[in-house]
């Protein structure tokens, strides 16, 4: 078989930005040969820098991941992903969104099918950090609004979820093994978990939600009325409470507002 | 969102990067006292890191910002690259300059972005007629867009172009003069820079238009070397400041007088007394150029 000529080398930042991930690429035709040489290792510093910065990116993503997984299977994994998907914009506070699925498909990260699920936590807890700060909407503002509204209409509300509201739903128990590896004292049970995650004020705050919880939330945020969201809640789970879940809820901080019916 | 404006210029004493894991030591500090905060006379912020919508980062930068005065230090604009700057990015950039409004506001000559997306370190561009023209439109679009002038920082390099035909001085001063920007001096970038390239470090500072300084850099670097056993230095900001970098930052201020100065160390965070102690000695170097333009006077 003819052997493949070594591709040519091209000039400007879009063969620099293809050698940078691209450890066989050869180096761009504009960088100053040293002593008649391509100037390997001193390119490789650029090539160490992107990959290594976006390495330790992810790391501070996603500790309980790389606690779990250890730092070399860590490092190696995150090593794939970077130069699969580098990022797309300077906000490095929120580089690896498309991380947590990604590591489901991982096929080395098998053997830790809990893995995927546990990033989407670490992913939610971030994006709640940095989410806008905005006073939840209290139980006393809402029976002030609810006193206008004519009981026949309760059901049509609408609430506006808190920008810093997440939702995860794991076939595993990924609330139990965060907590485990975060030092707090929580029995790893079997089966899956909902978790509602949330920074009503300055702390991250995270729970498991009761069955019909994360549908209820899940819908509520979403948009639907009150009589929706409790429909999708009680068809998953026979006799859900609705008082009880729209106090919760309200306690928790998960709204913002609500939307009183048009008309 | 303006809750905390403060007037105040960033003063001519030591600075240090704002860390995470320093909030709770600078805060917990009272004013006025002889401990660690008291040596650090103002603080850097990467931008970027302050441009989520809220939470806890915004929340420690308004408790710092009503202590301390703040520079603005940005790490993503991508000033040298080929394609324009990103739109959004400087509308970021924008309101959080409106938001904080820090009394420097800096970027670096660098590229960082192209179509295959950001990658997260300051990549170098080659020293020519064409470059000055770009990077300077792009200053030019930063300071009117943030309404700021702004200081471009000299960079560590670790390769150099054959497409380049100017020094880095006369290319700086090039930029400088055609889009008005001024000049954030990183000293260990020039001492990181000579030594990979081999040429005098005080002989480039010689030749610095040290008139345009409005701020300067300290950092620590890492030693490697290159494909000829030839010294390679690295731009880590993971340790101390070397004893060289300081020679020739005495140099600097002696030339020049009293300029803020940050201490930069992004890596390996150490413990807040061993940065606020590194930025006592530079501050020694301040004070005894103050005290000597006083006594001339």
């Amino acid at each position: 078989m003819p052997k493949t000529p070594p591709p040519e080398a091209e000039a400007g930042q879009a063969a620099f930005a293809a050698a940078l991930l691209d450890a066989d690429a050869p180096i761009p035709a504009d960088v100053a040969k040293i002593r008649g040489q391509a100037p390997e290792k001193r390119f490789a510093v650029y090539r160490n820098n992107v990959v290594v910065s976006l390495i330790s990116a992810l790391a501070s993503a996603y500790p309980t991941v790389k606690r779990l997984v250890g730092a070399q299977f860590f490092d190696a994994m995150a090593g794939v992903y970077v130069r699969e998907h580098p990022p797309i914009s300077p906000m490095m506070i929120f580089y690896g969104a498309a991380f947590p699925g990604w590591v489901e498909s991982f096929p080395p990260a098998e053997t830790v099918p809990y893995l995927g699920g546990v990033a989407r936590l670490e992913r939610a807890r971030r994006e709640a950090y940095h989410a806008a700060d905005i006073e939840p909407f209290t139980m006393e503002q809402f029976q002030a609004v609810a006193s206008g509204v004519a009981p026949e209409r309760m059901p049509e509300l609408r609430f506006t979820a808190h920008p810093s509201l997440r939702l995860v739903r794991s076939a595993h128990p990924v609330f139990s093994i965060w907590a485990d590896q975060n030092g707090h004292d929580v029995p790893v049970r079997q089966g899956g978990e909902d978790v509602m995650i949330i920074r009503p004020r300055s702390e991250v705050t995270m729970r498991q939600t009761p069955p019909g919880g994360f549908t209820f939330l899940s819908a509520m945020s979403a948009g639907q009325t009150l009589a929706a969201a409790a429909a999708s809640a009680e068809a998953e789970t026979q006799g859900f409470d609705l008082a009880s879940h729209l106090t919760a809820a309200l306690e928790s901080g998960v709204f913002s507002g609500v939307k009183a019916p048009e008309g | 969102m303006a809750d905390f404006t403060c007037e105040a210029d960033i003063p001519a004493r030591t600075g240090v990067g704002l860390k995470p894991e320093h909030y709770d030591a600078v805060l917990a500090a009272p004013e006025g006292t002889s401990d660690g905060s008291a040596h650090v006379a103002w603080f850097e912020i990467h931008c970027e890191n302050y441009m989520g919508d809220g939470g806890p980062p915004h929340a420690a930068l308004r408790a710092i910002r009503e202590r301390f005065p703040i520079s603005a230090h940005g790490v993503g604009l991508s000033i040298g690259a080929e394609r324009g700057l990103d739109p959004e990015h400087l509308a970021r950039l924008k309101k959080l300059v409106a938001w904080c409004d820090p009394g420097l506001f800096s970027e670096h000559l660098a590229w960082s972005t192209h179509d295959s997306g950001f990658l997260n370190d300051l990549l170098p561009v080659p020293y020519n007629e064409e470059t000055v023209a770009r990077v300077s439109d792009h200053i030019s679009q930063v300071q009117d867009v943030v309404g700021r002038r702004m200081l471009l920082e000299n960079p560590s390099t670790y390769l150099q172009f054959e497409t380049s035909t100017l020094s880095e001085i006369d290319f700086l001063k090039e930029i400088a003069a055609r889009s008005g920007c001024g000049l954030l001096l990183d000293v260990n970038n020039v001492y990181v820079s000579a030594v990979n390239h081999g040429y005098s470090a005080e002989a480039y500072l010689e030749g610095f238009p040290l008139d345009l300084v409005g701020e300067v850099h300290l950092g620590g670097h890492a030693e490697d070397e290159d494909d000829f056993g030839d010294p390679l230095l690295i731009d880590a900001h993971d340790r101390a400041v070397i004893d060289p970098v300081w020679a020739l930052y005495d140099q600097v201020i002696a030339a020049i007088g009293p300029r803020p100065t940050l201490i930069e160390w992004d890596n390996d965070v150490p413990e807040w007394e061993t940065l606020a102690a590194e930025a006592r000695r530079a501050d020694a170097v301040l004070a005894r150029y103050a005290n000597a333009k006083d006594a001339a006077a």
